[in-house]
């Protein structure tokens, strides 16, 4: 320490002249709510592969439907049940994308067993190959034959491709698969943005005004609540036609409610903190103050419980197709498509798995994205 | 989320908005009161709708009556008392739903719809208790090991199931299960109703997204009291860790659980609806979907009565259990 | 180690890992503790004097905060280097802590004589039964009225004076040699906190303990303190036994502190506040880490980092001001005047 002291120039030890400039800087570069949930969602991988995901479903279900060949209700019964084909993916022979169906048959002997192949696929023996898996020794079954059936050429349609294959009615499934895609993506939109605006401007207003007319309103929001979601949905299903629209009416007539208590909550909350009653003080007016103060604060809120309404509304749909209040026949739905493929489950799965796998990556992905959003905006989980 | 007919976070909020308020023994009472005057008030709601859409919606007990007499038809109108003024037929209505007559059924050879639903709520209810059980106990394990081994490999694991378990519908589990543990590999029996085995794979379907849903619940509010000043107190006592996480974390992050036990439970019936469908299970779900397709109003509206009925009681049990279990709420406020 | 000495902390340096990098809390602090005595460690919020505590007992949180440099040496042996098994038997038994707010440092939904008797139960192989006497013992010596009854009560049947005396029953069951008491009035009403500051003090004639006390009023300070040390952006500042500090401060963040306490007699005279706000600790200046918000800051504080100058045996303070080539600077009028009226009122008292 000593030796240090002398090596100080000593002009050092006058007084800094440089304490007022200095003492206001703030050191860190303060960042608004919004850049901050910005940089944190950027960061966020699973959040980022769910919305280039989601990009790619969107796009796939306005453009897929336009750009195929077939439409969602052209039906054929000459080519009912199809399996997928997919071009140059059919060469690759174990994704079984090629359109042929495979299936083990077993008979006392391998004739017996090749019958059965025969009578299960139309009879059109030229177009089945079989493969002999067990010779067996006459006793019942013990034959083992696996048949392939190549279906395309069969119909006299080789230079056809169903993606996805075709339906009992001989429908393609990639387009009704796509189509159906942007019914209940529109359905699940549609009824978001319409509980986001009733359910905004019921808890703006009830928290806005305050007092009696909050509470009037709160209490009839309870009684609201209080009604099962389920029953509503099932009894506005029935006296409207059934339709898009009258999924979209059943699922918003209680789905606001929830919008509604939040934003109110929320706004209560920030009616009384500081800022705002200081903005009061000086005389802000009203508008400036729900435009500067309020809105920004709630946006956060409002987004991601949007973001989670919309898969609560994709399951809804598909819930209510499900146990026969959904879409009529033909319109297509998520939620139609997969209660028709449970029918053919036993023997033609695709039929159930496309649609299956499609609804799953949609509730996955808004549900990622929902969990992403609100650790973005609530900064409680931020350390 | 997805099969929740009331919002989780509805009713956290309204009981946290209960536990946070200054309650007394009396505020006690008084909280109940309200609860059940409000459950009177929905329910009475619900039946009015009821009865008016029923009075709108086409369909009468005569499905065959161009094959019947005038006096025949005079003998039915004046069973269901059809012949009656509305408002005196509404009145009989309300009057029959307090004694627990839900109307009649159109087909059936005009069964009750009382007796039908008595018929098949036994395996609805297995069901839905199976899966109560299995859902809450493995979901709030998987939650407990993932908060305890916050951010390691198991908790990774756990939130990935849980993510799944909530995003993908259990019909879709019910398809995969049908699919490969039935008809795939024969483990269990494909579908119907003819013992235990038979409930198996219709329990799993149904138990994943109370599963799911408990261990996100579970693991999120056990993260966050393990981060309370109550925890550094225990361990500034010196206590080891596994004396904290059981003595003073579990309790207190099981408590707001209950919470969401009734809108699972809800949720479990209207899983009831699909998966007994899929499975072809002979319970009231399978009835209802049914009366859907063939039009049979009166057990539509008894169904959508008994569920309202069912839903909202349960959800009254919930609240009025997590006043007794948690002792801030049991004996007075927050202060 | 030093004979009387309990506890020997030195160039102590605790980081915590955050989004936007490493902060440095306690950035190099060394002080010792004597036995019986009271030391007061006085700053603002943000000053990391409850982050060297938090480190004392070894209850940084997990995994973010860790001791990055330093030693802290209690019974010869440096503790930041203990598994925490180790440490298990230290915690509750040696060294005890008292919590800044007894509204959430109590389990809810635990019975508070439980809460009480787990210390007990882990350190002192007692019977269940014992436990419950020595409980008993603890609360009437924390002075809580009808022990046996309200041993089966949840806190929340207690007031927030109550939940102290129960935190302070729950610190001191097994005897500790040290005990860290975190802000424990702040968050109290100010007649309870004088309560609770008189049963602190006589508690630690009954039993005698060394003791740290934690606290942002110097008022407290004056109140129970032998030795005061004044921390700013992680630095111990000045330290010294309370008349040194309080009637002969050296450092200008030490006038200001005592500059910006109200008195009652101080009607005309305006207090004395410190501008601005202290130092970010991502990125922690290069001089002296007050030098920005010091009227009286020195060029060279700017650019290097006061050592600790020695004012007397007892007595240090880490200001460019007090080397030899400094200007003379006097402390400004208002804080002179606040020292004296302090003074007077100090042998008013008396």
């Amino acid at each position: 320490m000593e030796n240090r002291k002398k090596e100080l120039d000593k002009n050092l030890f006058r007084p800094a002249d440089r304490t007022e400039e200095q003492s206001d800087v703030i050191a860190r570069k303060s960042t608004t709510l919004l850049q901050d949930a910005v940089r944190s969602l950027r960061k966020n991988v699973f959040f980022m592969i769910s919305l280039f995901l989601l990009l790619v479903i969107v796009l796939m279900s306005i453009f897929a439907p336009v750009a195929s060949d077939y439409t969602y209700k052209e039906q054929d019964l000459n080519r009912s049940l199809m399996g997928p084909r997919i071009p140059v993916l059919e060469d690759i022979s174990f994704l079984g994308l090629d359109g042929t169906q495979t299936k083990t048959f077993n008979g006392n002997n391998v004739q017996a067993a090749e019958m059965k192949a025969n009578l299960q696929f139309d009879n059109q023996e030229e177009f089945i190959t079989f493969e002999t898996v067990s010779e067996g020794d006459g006793s019942p079954n013990s034959a083992e034959v696996k048949a392939t059936y190549d279906k395309y050429a069969a119909k006299g349609v080789e230079d056809e491709y169903f993606y996805f294959g075709t339906d009992r009615l001989g429908r393609d499934v990639w387009t009704r698969v796509w189509d159906g895609t942007r019914v209940s993506l529109l359905i699940a939109f549609a009824a978001a943005i319409i509980d986001l605006v009733i359910g905004v401007a019921y808890g703006g207003i009830a928290a806005y005004y305050g007092g009696r007319v909050d509470n009037y309103m709160m209490r009839f929001l309870e009684v609201i609540i209080g009604i099962p979601n389920l029953v509503v949905v099932i009894l506005m299903i029935l006296i409207l036609d059934p339709g898009i629209w009258a999924i979209i009416i059943a699922l918003t007539i209680t789905g606001w409610t929830s919008m509604a208590r939040i934003v109110r909550g929320e706004v209560l909350k920030l009616k009384g903190h500081e800022f705002v009653l200081a903005a009061r003080t000086l005389g802000a007016p009203n508008r400036k103050i729900i435009a500067r103060h309020l809105v920004p604060n709630v946006m956060g809120l409002i987004i991601v419980n949007t973001m989670f309404s919309i898969p609560s509304a994709i399951f809804f749909e598909a819930f209510l197709s499900f146990i026969g209040l959904g879409l009529p026949s033909p319109a297509a739905s998520l939620g139609t498509l997969i209660n028709d493929g449970f029918k053919t489950l036993l023997t033609t799965p695709s039929l159930l798995v496309f649609p299956a796998v499609l609804i799953s990556v949609l509730m996955i992905v808004f549900n990622i994205l929902g969990d992403g959003l609100r650790d973005a905006f609530d900064p409680k989980m931020r350390k | 989320m997805a099969y929740t007919l009331f919002s989780i976070g509805d009713y956290y909020q309204i009981m946290a908005n209960f536990a946070t308020t200054n309650l007394g023994g009396a505020h006690v009472a008084r909280f109940i009161g309200q609860r059940i005057i409000y459950m009177i008030i929905t329910l009475f709601l619900i039946a009015t709708i009821s009865f008016v859409l029923m009075k709108l919606l086409p369909g009468s007990p005569l499905a065959n009556a161009d094959k019947l007499t005038e006096a025949q038809q005079e003998v039915i109108f004046e069973k269901y008392g059809l012949n009656d003024p509305i408002p005196v037929q509404y009145v009989n209505y309300l009057g029959g739903l307090v004694q627990g007559d839900l109307g009649i059924s159109f087909k059936y050879d005009n069964r009750p719809v009382s007796d039908i639903l008595s018929d098949r709520i036994g395996p609805s209810a297995q069901l839905g208790i199976q899966a109560l059980i299995i859902g809450t106990v493995a979901g709030i394990l998987l939650g407990l090991v993932s908060a305890i081994y916050h951010n390691g490999i198991t908790d990774y694991l756990s939130t990935i199931i849980a993510v799944l378990g909530t995003s993908i519908p259990s019909f879709v589990f019910a398809g995969l299960l049908q699919f490969f543990v039935a008809v795939k590999w024969g483990i269990l029996p494909v579908a119907t109703w003819n013992g235990f085995e038979y409930s198996i794979l219709p329990t799993i379907a149904l138990a994943i997204f109370p599963m799911a849903t408990c261990a996100r619940f579970m693991r999120t509010e056990m993260i966050e009291v393990l981060n309370e000043d109550y925890i550094t107190t225990a361990r500034a006592k010196g206590l080891a860790g596994s004396a904290i996480i059981f003595k003073h974390g579990i309790r207190n992050a099981l408590i707001p659980l209950i919470t969401i036990l009734g809108p699972l439970a809800v949720g479990l019936l209207t899983g009831t609806l699909v998966i007994e469908q899929i499975f072809s299970v002979p319970g009231i779900g399978e009835q209802f979907v049914t009366s859907v397709t063939s039009n049979d109003f009166p057990i539509i509206m008894g169904t959508t009565m008994f569920f309202a009925v069912v839903f909202i009681v349960m959800i009254l049990i919930i609240d009025i259990l997590y006043g007794l279990i948690d002792p801030r709420i049991r004996l007075s406020g927050k202060d | 180690m030093k004979k009387d000495n309990i506890l020997e902390v030195n160039d102590l340096k605790v980081s915590f890992k955050t989004h936007s990098g490493e902060v440095q809390a306690v950035r190099g602090v060394s002080f010792d503790l004597k036995k019986g005595e009271t030391l007061a460690i006085v700053g603002e919020s943000g000053s990391g004097k409850s982050v060297t505590t938090k480190a004392l007992m070894g209850l940084l949180p997990q995994p973010h905060g860790f001791v990055k440099e330093g030693s802290i040496l209690f019974d010869d042996k440096d503790i930041t280097k203990l598994k925490e098994k180790n440490m298990q038997a230290i915690r509750g038994k040696e060294m005890a802590m008292i919590f800044q707010d007894p509204m959430t440092s109590l389990n809810p939904t635990m019975k508070v004589g439980t809460q009480i008797m787990e210390g007990l139960l882990k350190h002192q192989n007692l019977g269940k039964e014992e436990a419950k006497i020595k409980a008993i013992e603890l609360m009437n010596l924390v002075q809580i009225p009808n022990p046996e009854s309200r041993m089966k009560q949840y806190p929340h049947q207690f007031s927030g004076g109550m939940r102290q005396r129960v935190v302070i029953a729950m610190a001191l069951a097994c005897n500790p040699r040290v005990l860290i008491a975190d802000e424990p009035t702040t968050a109290l009403d100010v007649t309870i906190q004088a309560q609770i500051l008189e049963l602190m003090k006589d508690i630690q004639k009954k039993v005698d303990t060394s003791i740290i006390f934690i606290t942002h009023d110097l008022g407290v300070v004056a109140n129970v303190a032998d030795r005061v040390a004044v921390m700013y952006a992680g630095k111990i500042v000045e330290i010294g036994t309370v008349d040194e500090v309080f009637y002969n401060p050296k450092h200008p963040y030490t006038w200001g502190l005592l500059g910006s306490m109200p008195t009652l007699e101080s009607d005309e005279e305006e207090l004395f506040a410190i501008p601005g706000t202290p130092p970010d600790l991502i990125a922690p200046p290069k001089g002296d880490a007050f030098a920005a918000r010091n009227k009286f800051a020195l060029e060279i504080d700017f650019v290097e980092q006061p050592p600790m100058f020695k004012v007397s045996d007892t007595h240090y303070a880490a200001t460019w001001l007090l080397h030899e080539d400094a200007p003379k600077v006097e402390p400004p009028e208002s804080v002179k005047k606040r020292i004296e009226s302090m003074d007077h009122s100090e042998e008013a008292t008396r």
